[in-house]
């Protein structure tokens, strides 16, 4: 495929830029217009999980894309895709702390005090610690911390090889997301088991490449960006 | 069997029987006069009359509905809110789902076959079930086991009355409840979320209990197919997938029938599912719920649902940890 650097970085970078933005843009238009279902906060909760592992798929499937088809600047859209699963990620988290910690505390004393923000650390930690999938979920986003901070430039740079190797991170972040999807449902596991897929077949593309290429001598090979 | 009934509310309030209603009086066309209708009713709330005309389609009116004093105060939900938010996995297991795809669910006629330990084992039509009951407004706090909850205007009538006519033997300890169970009327049934037909059972002290009803309306109308079309379950101390829906089949039993969410985890989904904010489901807590429709903060979850009046008795020195 053949697309210009100047049509991707004006063109079509923009364009997947407010795409990503989309799902949130529609959530906030929905709950305001009256358009989410009786249980508008829970929908909020729903939607931004299932959008940060839709974009960790996105971001997993860059590499494959590229591969197969050999269209090279599909890794110009990496970081971004990545940056948007910890952005939904991070709108995930939040509404959970507000929606469901926040909102189910006791407020003796008003609002606003110490007492509520330590109550509320309190409740958040000892949900992380007693329900798996909250723990599993909570770990999920704080693996992708690290890549989110290491996603500029100069820390590719300045990381070189480890940056890859940090990286690699992403791999476990979207296993433990579908899990964290997977022990949440009531029954019905069609959904879950529909991303646990996807996730997989992606990692075993790349165990696959990696097999391939311990094949072909090293003087062959070509490094792998 | 001794059934202890709170002592404010004489059984004789509870059921008139004086009012004879068969099925046709139940389904009136459209048009009927909403103030009409709630004069008739007696003892509506103004506010609750205005709730209905703005909210209820006024299609299938039922007739005759008297007020309950077992009915909650709180404020009902919309309409809206209990015929589009509905866990009914037979249609789906989306919350939409059932409201898009119940509604060429067949409901007339319909049957209930009456089976087991008793002495009037029959395939009852509908319209015969509910001869000679008056249906009641039951307003309701409903709690899912999902931690939400609404509050619901049901129409029904007592399950006692209905199994005082079935005539169980002292051989009847506990009531099986079967859904419909039809592939072709219900797509959810196509893939094995869960195991159909759905089960439902009650202790028999339970199903005899005066707050545990058979429901056949909603908003003072007929019941939509989505909240469990004709005949249903409601047993409102205990979390909602108690309240089996589509009734096709009771049955008297001796032995704790296997409920459908048992079945499917039973680490998680017990047979009482009483309402409890101590007893935590494994995946979330239970001492909260979001209120549907009721702003941003999270309400107390009150044991039993706050009915702990009338039927904590039934539950004296049992462990409620371990009967979750």
């Amino acid at each position: 495929m053949r697309v210009s650097d100047r049509a991707v970085r004006f063109g079509l970078k923009p364009l997947a830029f407010l795409a990503a933005l989309g799902p949130a843009a529609w959530l906030v238009w929905a709950a305001l217009t009256d358009h989410l279902s009786a249980n508008p906060l829970s929908d909020i909760t729903n939607e931004t999980g299932i959008w940060t592992l839709r974009f960790l798929c996105i971001t997993l499937a860059i590499t494959p894309l590229r591969r197969i088809t050999g269209w090279n600047a599909a890794i110009k859209f990496r970081r971004m895709a990545g940056l948007f699963a910890f952005f939904y990620g991070t709108l995930h988290f939040l509404t959970y702390v507000i929606v469901d910690r926040f909102a189910g505390l006791d407020f003796p004393n008003g609002i606003v005090s110490l007492t509520i923000v330590r109550n509320l650390a309190a409740s958040i930690g000892a949900d992380i610690y007693k329900r798996p999938f909250i723990t599993i979920g909570f770990a999920a986003l704080t693996l992708m911390v690290p890549l989110a901070a290491t996603s500029t430039a100069g820390m590719i740079r300045r990381l070189g090889r480890k940056w890859q190797t940090l990286h690699r991170l992403v791999y476990a972040s979207a296993s433990l997301g579908v899990i964290h999807y997977w022990w949440l449902v009531k029954a019905d596991i069609r959904s879950p088991l529909m991303y646990a897929s996807i996730v997989g077949l992606l990692l075993l593309f790349r165990v696959w490449r990696r097999k391939r290429a311990m094949r072909v001598p090293a003087a062959h090979r070509v490094p792998a960006i | 069997m001794l059934i202890k009934r709170p002592s404010d509310i004489p059984s004789s309030s509870i059921t008139s029987k004086s009012t004879y209603l068969n099925r046709r009086e139940f389904m009136r066309a459209a048009g009927a006069a909403t103030a009409a209708a709630a004069v008739a009713a007696g003892g509506l709330l103004e506010s609750e009359a205005v709730l209905r005309a703005q909210e209820a389609p006024h299609k299938r009116k039922l007739d005759g509905v008297k007020s309950s004093p077992f009915s909650t105060d709180a404020k009902p939900n919309s309409w809206r809110d209990i015929t589009t938010y509905n866990n009914y996995y037979e249609f789906g297991t989306n919350k939409e789902d059932p409201a898009a795809n119940a509604g060429h669910l067949k409901t007339e006629p319909w049957t209930v076959a009456v089976d087991g330990e008793c002495n009037k084992k029959a395939v009852w039509h509908l319209e015969d079930i509910l001869k000679g009951q008056t249906p009641e407004d039951r307003i309701y706090r409903h709690r899912c086991v999902e931690a939400w909850s609404m509050v619901i205007p049901w129409v029904g009538f007592p399950l006692a009355d209905f199994i005082k006519k079935c005539e169980p033997t002292s051989k009847a300890k506990f009531v099986e409840f079967t859904t419909l169970y039809d592939p072709k009327q219900m797509p959810g049934t196509r893939s094995n979320v869960l195991t159909w037909p759905y089960v439902e059972g009650l202790r028999m002290d339970e199903a005899m209990h005066p707050l545990t009803i058979l429901v056949v309306g909603l908003y003072g109308e007929v019941l939509p197919n989505q909240d469990g079309a004709p005949i249903r379950l409601v047993v409102p101390w205990k979390y909602g997938f108690k309240h089996a829906k589509s009734l096709v089949k009771i049955r008297f039993v001796e032995k704790q029938p296997m409920n459908t969410w048992q079945l499917q985890a039973s680490n998680e989904y017990g047979f009482y599912a009483n309402v409890n904010p101590s007893v935590d489901h494994p995946r979330w807590s239970q001492a909260t719920e979001r209120v549907i429709g009721g702003g941003f903060f999270r309400k107390k979850t009150l044991m039993f649902n706050g009915y702990g009046d009338q039927v904590a008795s039934l539950y004296n020195g049992m462990d409620l940890r371990k009967n979750y």
